[in-house]
């Protein structure tokens, strides 16, 4: 039986771990090196990092950070933010990263795609579409931190990135980012109907059931989680954490 | 020293952290005469099947390879494709592969229903076949993390080592005297990959 992956989804500016609340006010978290040493002896499934600033702010990903996260790390590794061309994907790659996360650069330059699945593989490219609904509830997709709307149908987008070569779609609810409320079921059951390729839920995991709502009711392959992996509680500090893997095992399988 | 082989295919770094974690000495090569000169290799392997054998063959790695593989008879580990090459080929390509245990890669897609998402990727349980050196200090259940759209079925039961169910069961791992391969990437598995390498180390 294949595991569904829980993928703790943490969020760096530059070399800060922090986490946002529905894309704006964000939390500072910690060092990331310090975070991933509890995560690596959590024996989590995967991780996943995105710097959230590194394209609105021009700058490359720190190398650095990537570097250190990858000698600590002995899991599925993945990383977006600022990865513009391929060149500092490959690099990424080579330090131990199996998985770059295209977004911004995936729309503005979408044979970035078609080049990195053809260079390492499908399995090493994941897309990702930040989704927000508007005041008539319609899905509308934003790239660069949140920051752009533009004029393409989630749906249709994720099947694009399907054809240009992405393995996996990250999709991520924009309203219930960091709200503890639960996954948007809605926007994730559309597109897991619409693609043949794994899709990752992002954004408002609260607690376990949660996760078991939008493995059971969307046919999500895998969960992310933000928030309720750094804090003890919603409101309360700083607590790097993971649910019990044997409760979540006897929730989704 | 273990040599990682850099043939172009897939990115060693990982590999090279794990080996550093567990205290062996260990280094990526692509120079012929330091691969000839190795004590132990490592095959990794990220790609397609025709690519990979393609820079086997061109780049004169396939005598030096064979001629450590079977004269001198040193450990060898292949990872994923890098497993994939040392059985006689593949669905995926055409060209042979090393052929040092008998047996295929299948693509999942035409035996499996479509439920199943291709590639096969995630964390899964691997049962043990057979015991061998690669098999030493696992209590409990196995688990791996795998991503690929092939695997492999070797045709002697004896070869197969691990055995891995995802829509049928396949060969995750295999072994043949001093030939290993896994199917999975142990440098991504957390202690169960650890343990792996560890039993390769001290060989």
């Amino acid at each position: 039986m294949l595991r569904t992956r829980i993928i703790p989804c943490l969020q760096l500016i530059d070399e800060s771990l922090v986490k946002t609340v529905k894309f704006g006010h964000h939390g500072y978290i910690g060092d990331p090196i310090n975070t991933v040493r509890i995560f690596n002896e959590l024996e989590v499934d995967e991780l996943c990092f995105l710097d959230i600033r590194a394209t609105i702010e021009k700058r490359p990903p720190n190398f650095q950070v990537l570097q250190h996260i990858a000698e600590e790390c002995f899991m599925p590794l993945s990383f977006g933010g600022g990865v513009k061309n391929a060149d500092i994907a490959k690099k990424i790659l080579s330090i131990g990263f199996e998985k770059i996360v295209l977004n911004t650069a995936a729309f503005e330059t979408k044979q970035l795609v078609t080049d990195i699945a053809n260079h390492s593989g499908n399995q090493s490219v994941i897309g990702s579409i930040d989704v927000k609904k508007n005041f008539w509830g319609k899905y509308q997709v934003y790239i660069s931190d949140g920051k752009k709307k533009i004029d393409i149908d989630p749906i249709e987008w994720a099947q694009e990135l399907e054809s240009l070569g992405a393995g996996e779609l990250l999709i991520t609810s924009m309203d219930n980012d960091g709200t503890w409320k639960g996954y948007d079921l809605d926007i994730v059951s559309k597109i897991v109907k619409s693609v043949r390729i794994p899709v990752i839920a992002n954004g408002g995991a609260g607690n376990i059931h949660h996760i078991e709502e939008v493995v059971k009711k969307s046919n999500a392959s895998a969960v992310a989680l933000g928030s309720m992996v750094v804090y003890q509680a919603k409101g309360l500090g700083v607590l790097v954490n993971f649910p019990d893997r044997l409760t979540l095992e006897s929730i989704i399988n | 020293m273990i040599t990682i082989v850099d043939y172009g295919m897939g990115n060693l770094g990982s590999v090279l952290n794990m080996f550093k974690k567990v205290g062996a000495a260990a280094r990526i090569s692509s120079d012929l005469n330091e691969i000839s000169k190795a004590e132990k290799i490592l095959l990794p392997g990220v790609g397609a099947f025709d690519a990979a054998m393609q820079r086997v063959n061109d780049s004169g790695l396939k005598d030096i390879l064979t001629s450590k593989a079977m004269a001198e008879q040193i450990p060898i580990l292949g990872i994923c494709l890098g497993m994939q090459l040392l059985t006689q080929g593949s669905q995926e390509g055409v060209l042979n592969g090393l052929g040092w245990i008998k047996g295929k890669a299948y693509r999942f897609d035409d035996r499996i229903d479509e439920t199943f998402r291709v590639p096969h990727m995630g964390w899964n349980t691997a049962d043990i076949q057979n015991e061998c050196k690669l098999t030493k200090n696992f209590e409990g259940e196995l688990r791996f993390y795998f991503v690929h759209s092939y695997f492999v079925l070797v045709d002697n039961p004896n070869h197969s080592m691990m055995k891995t169910n995802y829509g049928l069961s396949f060969d995750s791992a295999i072994c043949k005297d001093n030939i290993f391969g896994v199917q999975f990437h142990p440098e991504k598995s957390h202690k169960f990959g650890m343990n792996i390498f560890k039993n390769f180390a001290s060989l």
